[in-house]
């Protein structure tokens, strides 16, 4: 019962969420057939013809009823900007972006939590102190600054922007590597700034546990530290992060806006903000819908991995 | 070889008839010949498809000639049904006028008698019919499309009549073209031509200096001073098509009279917005904001347009003059209240828009010395967009690139640009509206002495000048950096402090010559690739050796 409580939950979450998305995106100022014309010579009968293209002419009741219907039958529109239905603009940014960020998310995840455990368990060591300093620090600083500053210490060794650069050979050895070329200083950005939430999170819980009474038992048993930190102590502190994992998870989705922004990649962050700059209604209310529903399903997920994780919190 | 370009706009389509953002025109340019085209040189008009062209006595009917020898990239001869074809399908499709729409409002009817001849009838004389930008589509490809609003015009490689072929297009990632053997003019100097995107001009910058690319413009005066000295970089200041200017809300009204957004209506008051214009400053604001690199505002024409420019003459110039303009204002019956203030205005500008964000506080001062408290108001481009729209503004950063005829941007600040009763379907600039520049406007539209019409031009630009629904504040240079150690030489519209892009027409890619010897960074992209390549092995390394180190130790439990 509470099982399919929280699957309709979910499910009336997204419902929400398209319906907020067309309301919302409404409010941001700015007419898309000026801003798009702006510059050229137009007449008044090109902007209403583009109105018209675009359903923009329609009254607001009608549009949301047509938006809302072509929804239900998975058509998320046409984007203004691109021409293209809006579902097939997404899915092509969607690949560079699973790429980019869950490669960061991944190496962020394993790096912080290793690195969390570590400092933990040495508290207030000198390995404790530096740990926590840098990836504060690095989680303090803007995200676009160190880009850019990673972009020019590293000279000419990294590319500026993009996923492949356009004279690549076109068999799959070189794009693979010309990919990874490309991929290298938006993950190190993107990992740099993420690294110490995972990293904070692990190690405060990991303090929770360090004197509770089983980890003596554990000790009097005679197991070795190593032992009793990575069998008694790690997986008993390991539930808060992993929660925060999963909605990263969901997040991952959404793309990186600045890094993407920074290194011009390809995804979806860098889709949210040309869309942003229309605004082109259709592509955001899409990439909402798409966003939104992942994390709705990671969230969903992480529920049920707690039962699996830990016997005391039962889902069903 | 290959040119590669940074561009920093998104393209939205490569439908001609429907691609309306600049980096698209751009790209269409190359793609497609128009009737007429512009030389580099002097930008006078020269041979497009048509090699001579003859209005009738009544100005009324024209007809142009496209000789015979001129090919579509794909063989086929470039002939006069495929000009008419494309005007026609414009004429009978309104989704085909999506683009380019404007430049056949006053076409009657064209007509291809045969092969080499177009023969265009308008509803009035106008003198803009070699000003028609509208790229010529084959007929051959075009007549099948049976929708113009959904095609994508991505059949590579794409058919088309310009020195370059588009060959590929990864939408927000780049653009390939190749060059295009049959061109009329001869093929291009160099194979092929890549577009790619940067969201970031500080990483296109970037990307110049590292050889990643060959060419980038627009750049911000601090961007251009960074590559002064830059091995291999060489640097375009040029003469620029843009002009920023000024708004000042002149009780702005719709196209029937009614009042329209809420402008202070102080500033109906032409006395009042001359004082605002002699307060400020406009030799300072090109030297400490455009940092040197623009020309002090005058006309809506900017100089690299030569002789549609205008300059006002010694006694029409208004020379910055803060004590008359206070007297101005005081006699305008605007006296200073006890604070010293006289009435208080808006200015909203671009948030993040280095120009606005500096000038605005310039401003700030000029009008704080003549009893003006300003608040000013940064905002994002929409927001910017809707307020001026609106007419919801005293004062307003604006800002317009301009074409060789001067005719649309005359055309921007005429009655008949204002919105109509609801508020919508206006595209006037600055709510401008005034019966002698109207009059002088549809003067120049139909004079074909271009002498005279020059003259009438200047006029307006005179009478906009001392009515002041805008201070034109400066004519931006265009910035622009290219590799000279792979291209010696671009081809720059005009010959003289011309732009490599932007022109009006292709010459600055088509024109490119490849340096002696290229030296292609090769050497330094292997040792990134290997470098890419050995940070992959590194993390799967680690990777591995966690996992087993995880395995051995596992074995050792209690």
């Amino acid at each position: 019962m509470r099982l399919a409580g929280r699957f309709g939950g979910a499910a009336l979450s997204l419902v929400m969420v398209a319906v907020l998305g067309f309301f919302l995106f409404r409010v941001v100022p700015g007419d898309p057939v000026v801003s798009m014309t702006r510059g050229r010579p137009t007449t008044a009968a090109m902007q209403a013809e583009l109105r018209a293209q675009f359903g923009l002419d329609r009254p607001l009741p009608e549009q949301f009823w047509n938006y809302f219907t072509s929804l239900l039958q998975g058509d998320l529109g046409t984007s203004f900007t691109f021409r293209r239905p809006v579902a097939d603009v997404i899915l092509e940014r969607l690949g560079p972006t699973l790429l980019l960020v869950g490669t960061a998310t991944l190496i962020a995840v394993g790096l912080g939590l290793w690195l969390g455990v570590r400092a933990a368990w040495r508290r207030d060591s000198g390995f404790d102190r530096v740990t926590t300093g840098v990836s504060l620090t690095l989680w303090a600083v803007p995200t676009f600054w160190l880009g850019m500053l990673l972009m020019m210490v590293t000279g000419d060794l990294f590319p500026s922007r993009g996923m492949r650069d356009t004279d690549t050979a076109p068999d799959f050895v070189s794009q693979a590597l010309d990919v990874g070329h490309h991929l290298v200083l938006p993950s190190v950005t993107l990992v740099a700034v993420v690294c110490a939430e995972y990293m904070l999170v692990m190690r405060s819980s990991l303090l929770e546990e360090m004197h509770a009474p089983y980890l003596t038992t554990a000790r009097a048993k005679g197991l070795r530290d190593d032992v009793v930190r990575r069998r008694h102590a790690v997986p008993n502190a390991v539930l808060p992060a992993i929660t925060l994992v999963f909605l990263r998870f969901g997040l991952v989705v959404a793309g990186a806006i600045t890094t993407e922004t920074v290194f011009s990649w390809p995804g979806l962050g860098l889709l949210f903000y040309d869309a942003l700059t229309g605004p082109d209604y259709l592509l955001l209310q899409g990439l909402l819908v798409v966003t939104a529903g992942a994390v709705v399903v990671m969230n969903l997920l992480a529920d049920l991995l707690h039962g699996v994780l830990d016997p005391r919190v039962k889902v069903v | 070889m290959i040119l590669k370009v940074a561009i920093v706009q998104q393209i939205d389509s490569m439908n001609p008839f429907l691609a309306v953002f600049q980096s698209s025109t751009e790209i269409g340019r190359l793609m497609y010949d128009y009737l007429t085209a512009y030389t580099a040189a002097d930008q006078t008009v020269t041979e497009g498809l048509a090699n001579k062209w003859e209005p009738s006595p009544d100005k009324l009917t024209w007809t142009f000639t496209v000789p015979e020898g001129k090919k579509w990239s794909d063989g086929e001869p470039i002939t006069a049904r495929d000009v008419a074809f494309t005007y026609n399908l414009m004429l009978s499709d309104s989704v085909a006028r999506t683009a380019n729409g404007s430049f056949v409002t006053n076409f009657q009817d064209v007509t291809a008698p045969d092969d080499r001849t177009v023969v265009i009838r308008t509803k009035t004389p106008q003198v803009t019919m070699l000003a028609l930008d509208v790229p010529i589509v084959p007929k051959h490809v075009w007549e099948k499309v049976s929708g113009i609003k959904d095609y994508a015009n991505d059949q590579m490689p794409v058919v088309g009549s310009g020195p370059f072929v588009l060959t590929e297009h990864v939408a927000g990632q780049f653009i390939k073209l190749k060059a295009n053997k049959n061109y009329w003019r001869g093929a291009a100097k160099f194979d092929e031509l890549h577009f790619v995107y940067f969201q970031n001009s500080d990483a296109a910058v970037q990307a110049l200096g590292k050889g990643e690319v060959d060419l980038v413009n627009r750049m911000a005066p601090a961007q251009f001073d960074s590559l002064d000295g830059k091995a291999g970089v060489t640097r375009n200041k040029a003469q620029g098509r843009r002009f920023t200017e000024l708004m000042i809300n002149p009780g702005a009204q719709t196209r029937t009279g009614e009042p329209i957004g809420d402008g202070n209506p102080a500033l109906k008051d032409v006395r009042v917005r001359r004082a605002i214009a002699q307060a400020v400053d406009l030799d300072a604001l090109v030297q400490r904001v455009n940092l040197g690199y623009a020309e002090k505002g005058s006309g809506l024409v900017p100089p690299v347009f030569g002789k549609w420019h205008w300059q006002p003459t010694e006694q029409e110039q208004r020379r910055f003059d803060p004590a008359a303009a206070n007297a101005a204002l005081d006699a305008a019956g605007f006296p200073r209240k006890a604070d010293g203030t006289r009435f208080p205005l808006r200015l909203i500008g671009r948030a993040g828009r280095a120009y606005d964000e500096q000038a605005s506080e310039y401003l700030k001062r000029s009008m704080g010395e003549i009893g003006i408290p300003l608040d000013v108001r940064l905002v994002s481009d929409n927001q910017l967009n809707e307020a001026t729209t609106a007419a919801t503004y005293d004062l307003a950063f604006s800002g317009w690139a301009t074409n060789i005829d001067p005719d649309f941007i005359l055309s921007l600040h005429t009655c008949a640009q204002r919105p109509g009763a609801d508020g919508k379907g206006g595209t006037t600039d600055a709510y401008f509206c005034d019966e002698t520049y109207d009059k002088l406007y549809a003067q120049q539209l139909s004079e074909f002495d271009e002498g005279k019409r020059v003259e009438i031009v200047k006029q307006m630009q005179a009478r906009f000048y001392d009515q002041v629904p805008a201070v034109i504040l400066s004519y931006e240079n265009a910035l622009e950096g290219y590799r000279s150690d792979h291209f010696a030489t671009f081809t720059t519209q005009p010959a003289q402090g011309g732009v490599i892009m932007a022109q009006n027409g292709m010459w600055g890619y088509y024109g490119a010559e490849p340096a002696g010897r290229a030296v292609q960074a090769q050497g330094s992209r292997w040792v990134g690739l290997a470098l890419g390549g050995a940070v992959i092995a590194v993390l799967v390394a680690v990777v591995v050796v966690m996992a087993r180190r995880r395995n051995a130790t596992a074995g050792e439990r209690e």
